[in-house]
């Protein structure tokens, strides 16, 4: 089981691990896993990459863990060091895949969402099937990196906003802009796609 | 004091989270109580909001775990073996 580990536990680890038992490093970083292999999935639209990038964060993380004081919590500076090492290797590879969208306008003009009349619940079984996940995740990575990062910070990791503006080094007022766009943009993609994706009538299933 | 639609809009996210002042807050909802487009946009928001922050958008791939662990091992040179990986056993 996947338990949580508290603060108090993941600063005695890491005092533990810096005193040399390194073996304690994967139960630290078991419960990130997931969370810093989507972070570099979001950015490298490709699972071998994101996960040599998730690798090299976890590894990086271990290098620098003698540097890490508590002043964050462990898994916002984790994630720092995802988003660096995600950043760094499309800056390598800027040649030929460019973030076009990186520079878009942060304050750009309004955004209107999908104007629907009524809304039918997207029941969370949707997720069973492969399309509803893939339109999701698909979504996500079409959103420009400034809004992606702080999405995936704060609705799929679910940090708070104080702790996605410490992970982006971007004030908490930054965060909200960019999640409210973001979520917009999110709407308007998907609302229209999912509206259609709530099985109707399930019990006349095999007419 | 009414507001339109687009004004609404824009305090959705906040509304979400529950950050807007009580005042703005107040406005909001009593917009929402008799507008049924923007009502359908806020519980869809919400609705994907929700869906995102499931676990089962962004599958691992298949044996994720265990290469990440086996090559920390390598590199730090800790112990690690395969049967401290999976809760499983």
């Amino acid at each position: 089981m996947n338990v949580e580990l508290t603060e108090r536990d993941e600063a005695q680890m890491i005092a533990l691990i810096l005193a040399g038992d390194t073996e304690l490093y994967h139960e630290l970083i078991r419960p990130y896993e997931r969370g810093v292999y989507k972070m570099a999935l979001s950015f490298m639209k490709n699972e071998s990459d994101a996960e040599d990038v998730a690798q090299e964060a976890f590894l990086k993380a271990f290098r620098k863990l003698a540097g890490f004081r508590g002043q964050a919590k462990f898994s916002t500076w984790l994630i720092s060091i995802t988003l660096n090492e995600a950043r760094g290797r499309l800056r390598r590879h800027s040649t030929v895949r460019m973030e076009s969208l990186d520079e878009s306008p942060e304050e750009g003009g309004h955004i209107s969402p999908a104007l629907l009349r009524d809304w039918r619940e997207v029941p969370s079984e949707a997720l069973e099937r492969k399309e509803i996940r893939a339109i999701l995740e698909e979504a996500i990575a079409s959103l420009s990196p400034i809004y992606r990062e702080v999405l995936l910070l704060r609705d799929v990791e679910e940090f708070s906003i104080e702790e996605t503006a410490a992970a982006l080094t971007i004030t908490p007022g930054t965060v909200k802009v960019r999640l409210h766009r973001a979520r917009m943009m999110m709407q308007k993609e998907l609302a229209p796609k999912l509206k259609n994706a709530s099985p109707r009538r399930r019990w006349f299933q095999w007419s | 004091m009414v507001i339109e639609c687009k004004h609404v809009w824009d305090y959705l996210s906040d509304y979400l989270d529950d950050t807007l002042n009580p005042e703005t807050k107040e406005l909001v909802q009593r917009h929402l109580e008799h507008c049924e487009i923007c009502s359908a946009i806020l519980d869809s928001t919400r609705n994907i909001v929700v869906l995102t922050a499931d676990d089962r958008v962004f599958e691992l791939p298949v044996g994720y775990s265990e290469r990440l662990h086996t090559r920390l091992a390598q590199e730090i040179g800790s112990n690690w073996k395969k049967s401290h990986g999976d809760s499983a056993d």
